[in-house]
């Protein structure tokens, strides 16, 4: 009966369109949920969406996930779609693979992406690469996702940023979503996406709820990948951020709106592709940009920004050289005051626009 | 299921013989102030895979070596149970694992390692840190961030390391191979040193092991592969995560040795026969090393809804290492109830001041975010989170492992 079943369900899913996406969203009826909600309700509505969507990794069915992002998965989709695995990451990183190139579309969870170094050949060698090296045979209909980036506390192992290392990768997608809204929308369209996505999510926005539109609660709401989002625009500076980061920004565009600086701020919410159509058409306009982001500066995304704007036309508009606000060239400390010194700050952010736009 | 294992535990308990008279009668007691100067025990004999003889399991230990034993054991439980409270206080950040009802296990092995032998174990690393070397100033100052740390505060719960102790891995599995390096370079420098790696029965999945165990077998590396089963790798039962349990079977050519980990007599008797056959040239050997742990998986854990609060309770209260090693050695007169209640006091002194000086110290200052972030730094500016305020890179911990 499962079989048929699924077959079905098969059939309904390839039909399945995408839906109309919304690149900003209203806040009218705005409701709160939490950046964990918002996952939830995303690997929820796609595993009903979708027989052949499931989730696979450490503690995501019986104990509900680590962070509890899989609450409730479990019990409601049982022991076939929710799956433990043993700590193995290179072996169910593998095995979710193989399963996508089979046809099924798995959710690879890595407890932390810390984690998934140990598996990081199959994301690059196994995922990324089979459906060149097929000659577009081959999918690889994978999502592998987990908390990224700088947590609290937790020393030098646990704590950086691989957004560079998977943007770096041709047949990867890579997202990097900052809010609520992001998270259910990009996430869901990540699991309908035919290629390998790589979904970086941050563990210390979890549990921040953040506003949720009518749109971004429907189950139609999927957002593109490759798409960045303005989340607050301004004609002085540009800021350009993924993830935590986006909201040291925000900080500090608060902070100097107060002083009459008014910052546009990009939320690249992709890293792969990334939308420089955005970025350039906001420092035609403002004419100065500032990148800020979590991860190490050497060979970053704000490297690969910096670069792009100036191999195109937009290098004219600047009336600056651009700079790149990063996390610290160090491996994380794990006493407080040098943590807080390892990672980009409102102030920071505040200082550097200050610097760039020559006011005291 | 992890019921079954736990039953089999309550079974192989009560082999210690208690018998005073006995001993007596055997003159290995003699009463002296009317208390042995030594006594000996019966533990429960190791199970052997692929081994012909066996660990031996009577265990003569005299005075000095059974309080030595007991305030180690004793030591690390206090120590955990304060950095529990300073993890509470919000001192102690991050990811915090407490080694309570695991005590045996490090103290036994240590009972029986030489002075030139090494670990290397995982996160779970605050008694192995202390056992090593380091006051419990240098553990409980590295928890709490600060300068007296360690590590000056810059490795945290997870990243401690001594002489002859590489650590404090937080990555599951990756400290076995590591270990299975550190027993190469001790061969390979001719010293007849082994290593000790340490791993749980979560870890013990990981497929990094069984290439550490193949190529320890391969080339006969001095390498004890211990897997210490608490039963559980974070909310999962060893059943739901590992096909063969039997942890000490899974090296398949590599032999392999049960131990009760709740006794630490049997552990250090167990680890003297490892130590010397590792030592000995024959090459590596897997340690199962039965045991349990009391808290949740970190601290972030509360640890019941994979297991019941009864089955916690059910062991503290018949098969807790330091309450029966104290029983042992108070039943058989090797030390009294009183010399016990005043090493208790000393331990707690100890901790508390050791406590108190750590939450009253300094953090290093901003200047060592780019200390020894290399050895020789090529760099002649570090960059810092702008592009204006480089950083300056500085040489600062004495290295314990160029001699
Ligand atoms: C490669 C890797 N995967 C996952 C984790 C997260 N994690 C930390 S401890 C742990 C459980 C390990 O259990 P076990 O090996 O039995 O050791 P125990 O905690 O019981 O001492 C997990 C999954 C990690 N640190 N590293
Ligand atoms: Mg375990």
């Amino acid at each position: 009966m499962a079989t048929v079943k699924s077959l079905t369900l098969f059939g309904v899913a390839n039909k399945a369109t995408f839906a109309r996406s919304f690149s900003t969203s209203k806040a009218l009826s705005a409701k709160p949920m939490t950046v964990r909600d918002a996952l939830n309700s995303a690997m929820d509505e796609e595993m009903e969406r979708d027989e052949r969507v499931f989730l696979m990794g450490e503690e995501v069915a019986q104990y509900d996930g680590a962070y509890k992002v899989s609450r409730g998965l479990w019990k409601k989709y049982g022991d076939k779609r929710v799956i433990d695995t043993p700590i193995t990451e290179m072996g169910f990183a593998g095995i979710a693979t193989g399963a996508a190139m089979a046809g099924l579309r798995p959710i690879c969870e890595f407890m932390t992406f810390n984690f998934a170094m140990q598996a990081i050949d199959h994301i690059i060698n196994s995922a990324a690469k089979t459906f060149y090296m097929s000659a577009g045979r081959v999918n690889v209909p994978i999502v592998f996702r987990g908390p990224n980036g700088a947590a609290a506390g937790v020393a030098a192992q646990h704590s950086q940023c691989y957004g560079a290392w998977y943007a770096h990768c041709p047949g990867l997608k890579v997202v990097s979503p900052y809010n609520s809204e992001d998270c259910k929308g990009l996430l869901k369209a990540a699991i309908r996406d035919p290629d390998p996505v790589v979904f970086l999510e941050n563990e210390i926005l979890y549990g921040v709820q953040y506003p949720m539109s009518d749109e971004a609660l429907s189950k139609d709401f999927v957002l593109p990948i490759g798409k960045a989002k303005i989340e607050k625009p301004g004609k002085h500076i540009t800021l350009v951020a993924h993830s935590k980061a986006v909201e040291t920004s925000l900080e500090a565009a608060k902070e100097l709106a107060g002083k009459g600086i008014e910052c546009e701020v990009i939320n690249l919410r992709s890293l792969r592709p990334l939308d420089i159509d955005t970025i350039t058409k906001s420092v035609t306009k403002t004419n100065h940009l500032l990148s800020v982001e979590q991860g190490w500066p050497t060979c970053g995304i704000g490297a690969e920004i910096l670069a792009q704007i100036m191999e195109s036309e937009a290098f004219f508009h600047l009336d600056q050289p651009a700079l790149r606000i990063t996390g610290a060239d160090v491996p994380m400390p794990y006493a407080k005051s040098l943590e807080i010194a390892a990672i980009p700050q409102p102030k920071d952010v505040v200082a550097a626009v200050k610097k760039l736009l020559k006011v005291k | 299921m992890a019921k079954n294992v736990f039953k089999d535990f309550l079974n192989r308990k009560k082999h210690i013989i208690y018998n005073i008279e006995f001993w007596k009668t055997l003159g290995l007691l003699s009463k002296k102030n009317n208390y042995a100067t030594e006594a000996t025990f019966e533990t429960k004999p190791c199970k052997l895979y692929r081994l012909e003889d066996a660990p031996s399991t009577s265990v003569t230990l005299n005075k000095e070596d059974a309080l030595r034993m007991y305030t180690r054991m004793h030591t690390i439980r206090r120590l955990e149970t304060s950095i529990g409270s300073l993890y509470k206080e919000k001192i102690v950040r991050g990811f915090c694992h407490l080694y309570s009802g695991q005590e045996a296990v490090a103290v036994g092995i240590k009972e029986a390692m030489r002075p030139h032998d090494a670990v290397i174990t995982a996160y779970r690393a605050h008694g192995w840190t202390y056992l090593m070397g380091v006051e419990p100033l240098g553990v409980l100052a590295e928890l709490c961030g600060r300068q007296s740390g360690c590590a000056r505060g810059k490795g945290g719960s997870m990243h401690m390391y001594t002489d002859n102790f590489y650590g404090g891995n937080g990555i599951v599995g990756a400290q076995v191979p590591l270990g299975a390096g550190i027993a190469l370079a001790l061969k390979y420098k001719g010293t007849d040193g082994v290593c000790i790696a340490l791993y749980g029965d979560g870890a013990a999945n990981q497929g990094q092991v069984f290439e550490a165990y193949n190529m320890a077998k391969l080339w006969d590396l001095p390498c004890i592969f211990v897997c210490e089963n608490n039963g559980y790798g974070m909310g999962t039962s060893a059943e739901r995560a590992s096909a063969e349990v039997n942890f000490y079977q899974r090296g398949m050519y590599v032999p392999g040795l049960w131990v009760d980990g709740m006794d630490v007599l049997a552990v250090k008797e167990c680890f003297k026969y490892a130590i010397n056959y590792a030592a000995s040239g024959k090459g590596p050997l897997v340690i199962e090393a039965a045991t349990y742990r009391y808290s949740g998986h970190s601290m972030s854990d509360p640890g019941t809804s994979y297991r019941t609060r009864d089955e916690i309770q059910e062991v503290r209260q018949t098969r807790d290492p330091i309450t029966s090693f104290k029983e042992k050695i108070i039943s058989t007169e090797l030390v009294t109830a009183d010399e016990i209640k005043k090493i208790d006091g000393e331990i707690r002194t100890t901790i508390d001041d050791a406590t108190k000086k750590a939450k009253a110290d300094k953090e290093i200052g901003l200047d060592e975010l780019c200390a020894d972030v290399y050895s020789i730094n090529l760099e002649p500016k570090i960059r810092n989170i702008d592009p204006f305020t480089p950083l300056v890179h500085k040489r600062i911990g004495p290295a314990v492992n160029f001699k």
